[in-house]
């Protein structure tokens, strides 16, 4: 009795096994992550040239075909992007060459909303590694900006808040970040 | 023959139990059944993914569609060379098939679910941005809005 029993067992973990070579072989760990965007919509032909922003609200990030930066009008190294950007977004000294901020109401409170918008422009022949460098960077100074905020009026980092404060600070520190017709310069 | 020289040879050297090696077993098929995703395609294109320390976790992975870019695997390169190429399911295509390609993977989703879709970029580091700018195009044509930037986080954390 007790061997029949030990068999039924070994049998049991037999097919255990084969199943776990099946989904060993079969299956890939998950690792989707990334930087997620909204592309712009295609504009109708009438209204392509209507959008008009301020100059002072645009910041202009190039990577060029030799994957060199340039935010505004100069060359820049990419460690001191995210303070340019954090600069551009926040405009501390009311710079009149630095976007304009608007209050905005935003659930009962009225915050200073930057409009500044970061313009993102690459070459055919800019290496992706660059591009998403470049992106991360944009993204990380505007997840510092929305933690300050959230620290600033609601005592905690951005992660730790409730949902509907999360929506709040998203207003209030908006992630414009444009991608640019691609331009056709450099080869490809 | 008793193998830890014990005194006693009346009684037979017990047998390992085997019982919790199922158990043990068990745990680790449920472990990767838990963990693991059915591999849908075939890799044909070798794709590295760039690192970013801001990624965000896909929350719907079935709400995705794949596009991959990069050069071919060693096995395809005598056929498609090593320029880097898009890969839509399970074989080479061009930017011209991108269209189809969202439309039937948005066929495949309910009604509701249609405008969640997400398009998966996961593109190789090595690949210049003109093919990446040629589909994001192509996408912003198929009104497939919603994408990602396939990019994975760096090992070390601080």
């Amino acid at each position: 009795m007790a061997r029949r029993n030990f068999q039924a067992i070994g049998s049991t973990a037999d097919i255990a096994f084969l199943l776990l070579c099946y989904f060993l072989m079969t299956t890939t760990m998950g690792d989707q992550s990334g930087l997620q965007r909204r592309l712009p919509p295609i504009p109708d032909a009438q209204q392509a040239q209507d959008q008009k922003v301020n100059r002072r609200n645009i910041i202009i990030v190039r990577i060029n075909s030799a994957d060199k930066l340039f935010a505004g009008s100069e060359a820049m190294d990419i460690s001191i992007l995210k303070d340019k950007i954090k600069e551009f977004l926040t405009n501390p000294a009311n710079d009149p060459n630095l976007p304009e901020k608007e209050p905005k109401e935003i659930e009962g409170k009225t915050y200073m909303v930057s409009k500044g918008v970061i313009s993102l422009q690459n070459d055919r022949g800019t290496s992706y590694q660059a591009y998403i460098a470049v992106q991360n960077e944009l993204v990380k100074a505007v997840n510092e900006l929305r933690d300050d905020f959230a620290r600033a009026n609601f005592g905690k980092k951005f992660s730790k808040l409730s949902e509907e404060e999360q929506d709040i600070v998203k207003k209030a520190v908006p992630q414009n970040i444009s991608e640019a017709e691609p331009k056709d310069t450099g080869k490809k | 023959m008793s193998k830890f020289g014990s005194s006693s040879n009346k009684k037979e050297v017990p047998q390992a139990s085997s019982n919790s090696l199922s158990d043990i077993v068990f745990m680790l098929l449920f472990f990767f059944m838990v963990t693991t995703q059915m591999r849908e395609t075939e890799q044909k294109v070798k794709v590295t993914m760039p690192e970013a320390s801001e990624v965000a976790k896909l929350e719907r992975k079935d709400l995705s569609a794949n596009i991959n870019i990069g050069s071919p695997t060693l096995q395809y390169q005598a056929m498609y060379g090593t320029d880097a190429r898009i890969q839509l399911n399970d074989s080479f295509k061009t930017v011209a098939d991108i269209r189809d390609f969202i439309a039937a993977e948005r066929d495949a989703m309910s009604e509701a679910e249609r405008s969640l879709m997400t398009v998966n970029l996961r593109v190789d580091q090595d690949v210049r941005m003109g093919i990446v700018s040629d589909v994001k195009q192509e996408l912003r044509r198929c009104s497939a809005l919603k994408i990602m930037y396939a990019a994975r986080k760096p090992a070390d954390k601080n």
